[in-house]
């Protein structure tokens, strides 16, 4: 039987919403004990927080337990004295602590990375902020959306002739959160040779600049902004014919490859006017003309063609279409959480180890479900 | 400096990004890296010109992903180059690779073998699409796993084509999560003193980065996601949420009360959206009152009314304006390296502070080849060569 990677380590989540817990739940999966130490009556914001109004049970949005599953759940008011005084005790025989409030916020309760080391100088106290600490943004709110739009991502997607436009998806939440983690394990390696703690500080910014490294670097060389194409834009560095293109029956995707062998291989007399070098200086009209062409016939003919020739090409497809095929299903990466009576679907943690998928069908808390164990275990002991 | 994975060796195989990319925070960390690179060629990505920003004759990206790295050249199908690499691997605590299905079981680099020659080692491999099912020997590129993966039917407006995100996000966050489970293997390492497999999959790591969505899909009767019609944001996220264009350039809203909005916007036609039910099923309408009103005023305009009131907005910044902002430059992201030929080359630093300090390294991007005197010292490389002085090159 496998041991799950970090057996053993107790983890306090004082984060709320994606950021901060979705780093809990990746420690979680690997196998540490997490508890989230929430407030009294409410608890984390994202308990109500649904998506297309979901809900696990009445108390619990379908959101929170995707993001909360396989964790344990204590409540304390931090602003009262004998709350905070058990939450100490807990901090003492914790190995890894996070939270993602504003900055100044932890101090002000008395549980700074300062005040807790003397307590337990063997923490890892991991913090996510917005902006950092210091300078003019300090206290703005750390939101996704917003930290997309300053960093200059929303310039990466959609064509030329758009607005700025976002990733669908929470990514400056999710990347903090990432990379949170791995500041945590490495912290936890050096621990073990030097029995050190550390403090782990992230930023949403950071994290989100550290996801565009590549553009950035550059643009530094460079001094070029970024320069979406004008259709079917894949990666603002990219040459041609790089993107999504529509054909007679839907779309299908291509990567980067020769044009030569491209204009032969789909019998583009067009297209064989150009050369390699032409990529970048002529992009928008290599791409006007492979997409005229391929409305001419349908996605399967043009896959077909282009995968026979070992050109990187795939099929655009929808979740329904994804979920059919063999090759999602071989991945099993759907499981099941119990709430209560109701059973719901969800991903399982992508990391596989010694060869095995790892599952687990613990919901996530209902608020203070935990309260007494954990006063047994880990307060009164 | 800080260093948390001091006296970690990691023996890096990988290519392109995906690996690369994990190694690379791996080194920041403190842990030194060994490019194993194919002589003659080396890392693909090294002359694959992705983009048409060249620095010292190698692509600007090979410079960003590969700095603070050491290279050695060896070709893994020639026996003398594979015992010598076999010999760094026996005392390494990473082996990181990213080839397609098979490829290592063909160099006899495969996990049972190499486990054999050090039990301890912790071995990580990224594929595209797992090593099993029909898929498992299409390529691993970041794009058409976006195209498989239903990720493009959530960004931008309902109207308009599937689109990608404009970054690689499906190598970095494969990255990120072979990363993860390198560093997890090691903490296990140090108690159990064993060391172990990590796989991931580009398909799982980008199916993952969905998870809050796929799981509403899951269990709401199978209905796909429906971008809004205007100003697309987020498919699942109701009004405002958004980028607007203003009279000077444009304004991100994320989310916030319609009916605040419509009081602090001056703008009475929002005020008819009473039922906050209506802020996602009505969005459309909502989005485009918005659209015509905030075209009205410039950005700072606006910004002036909103954010004293607490409200999620933002100017939307390119990096041109971005480099200007005082709150880029007191974070001190930016990080000048040097390659060994005093070539200087500005890109970004890891950015995960420890102990109050960032993470900084000067070294640039190995030649390739670079270290392999260095490397072969320090392993104590026997080259099996020099056992036989009659056979020649």
């Amino acid at each position: 039987m496998m041991q799950l990677p970090l057996k053993g380590l107790l983890v306090l989540e004082f984060s709320q919403y994606l950021s901060g817990p979705s780093a809990g739940l990746r420690l979680a999966d690997l196998g540490a004990r997490v508890i989230k130490i929430e407030r009294p009556k409410t608890g984390d914001a994202c308990r109500k927080l649904s998506i297309k109004n979901l809900w696990a049970d009445e108390n619990n949005s379908l959101l929170f337990h995707t993001i909360n599953r396989n964790k344990e759940s204590f409540t304390a008011n931090l602003k009262d004295p004998q709350d905070l005084k058990l939450v100490l005790k807990l901090i003492a025989k914790a190995d890894v602590v996070t939270h993602n409030f504003r900055p100044g916020i932890m101090e002000k309760t008395g549980l700074g990375y300062g005040d807790v080391i003397k307590i337990n100088p063997k923490l890892i106290y991991a913090e996510i902020s917005g902006y950092g600490k210091k300078g003019p943004w300090k206290n703005k709110p750390g939101q996704d959306l917003l930290l997309q739009a300053m960093t200059g991502l929303a310039y990466t997607t959609g064509n030329a002739n758009d607005a700025p436009m976002p990733f669908g998806l929470s990514i400056a939440d999710y990347m903090a959160g990432g990379q949170l983690v791995q500041g945590i394990l490495a912290a936890l390696i050096r621990r073990q040779k030097t029995g050190k703690g550390a403090l782990i500080e992230i930023s949403l910014m950071e994290s989100l600049l550290d996801f565009q490294f590549e553009l950035l670097t550059t643009y530094y060389s460079s001094g070029k902004g970024l320069n979406r194409s004008q259709v079917s834009n894949g990666n603002p560095l990219l040459g041609a014919p790089y993107g999504i293109y529509q054909t007679a029956t839907g779309y299908i995707a291509i990567a980067m490859m020769d044009i030569q062998v491209l204009a032969t291989v789909i019998g583009s007399k067009q297209l064989e006017q150009f050369s390699q070098s032409d990529t970048f200086v002529k992009r928008d009209e290599i791409k006007r003309l492979l997409g005229n062409h391929l409305l001419q016939a349908s996605s399967i003919h043009w896959l077909e063609m282009l995968q026979h020739h070992g050109l990187w090409a795939m099929e655009v497809n929808d979740w329904h279409e994804m979920t059919q095929k063999e090759a999602y299903q071989v991945l099993q990466m759907e499981q099941t959480l119990q709430v209560n009576n109701k059973s719901f679907t969800t991903t399982r943690c992508p990391i596989r180890i010694d060869g095995k998928r790892i599952f687990s069908s613990k919901p996530a808390p209902e608020l203070g479900e935990h309260q007494l164990q954990i006063q047994r275990d880990l307060i009164n002991q | 400096m800080v260093k948390l994975l001091e006296d970690i060796i990691i023996v890096d195989l990988s290519q392109f990004l995906s690996g690369p990319s994990a190694a690379l925070r791996l080194a920041d960390m403190g842990a030194q890296v060994i490019k194993i690179e194919r002589p003659d060629t080396g890392d693909i990505c090294r002359h694959l010109y992705v983009s048409d920003v060249i620095i010292e004759g190698e692509s600007s990206i090979f410079h960003a992903i590969n700095r603070n790295k050491q290279s050695y050249a060896a070709d893994l199908k020639k026996d003398t180059d594979l015992q010598k690499v076999k010999q760094i691997l026996q005392r390494a605590d990473v082996l990181l690779h990213n080839f397609r299905p098979g490829v290592m079981e063909r160099l006899g680099l495969d996990y049972d073998t190499v486990k054999a020659l050090n039990p301890q080692i912790v071995y990580a491999e990224i594929t595209g699409f797992g090593s099993e099912g029909p898929w498992k020997d299409l390529p691993g590129q970041d794009l058409l796993l976006q195209a498989a993966s239903g990720l493009t039917w959530l960004s931008n407006s309902q109207s308009e084509n599937p689109t990608p995100m404009g970054v690689a996000v499906v190598d970095i966050l494969a990255g990120t999560h072979i990363a993860q489970g390198i560093l997890a293997c090691l903490y296990r390492r140090t108690i159990t003193g064993e060391g172990g497999l990590v796989q991931v999959s580009m398909l799982e790591s980008i199916l993952d980065f969905q998870f809050e969505v796929l799981t509403c899909f899951y269990n709401d009767g199978g209905a796909l996601p429906v971008r809004s019609a205007v100003n697309g944001g987020h498919a699942y996220i109701a009004a405002p949420y958004g980028i607007y264009a203003t009279k000077d350039g444009h304004l991100a809203l994320a989310m916030g009360d319609i009916l605040i909005l419509g009081i602090l916007l001056t703008c009475p036609q929002l005020l008819i959206f009473e039922d906050s039910a209506q802020w996602f099923s009505r969005r459309d309408e909502i989005k485009q009152i918005l659209a015509n009103h905030l075209v009205i005023k410039s950005t700072a305009e606006w910004l002036a009314i909103l954010e004293p009131a607490d409200i999620w907005c933002a100017k939307v910044l390119d990096y041109q304006l971005l480099m200007h902002e005082t709150g880029y430059q007191e974070l001190n992201m930016e990080l000048v390296v040097k390659t060994s030929k005093g070539v200087a080359v500005t890109t970004t630093r890891c950015p995960i502070r420890v102990d109050g300090e960032i993470l900084v390294s000067e070294k640039g991007a190995p030649l390739l080849g670079e270290h392999n005197a260095e490397i072969d010292q320090q392993f104590n490389i026997i080259d099996t060569k020099e056992l036989h002085p009659i056979d020649s090159f």
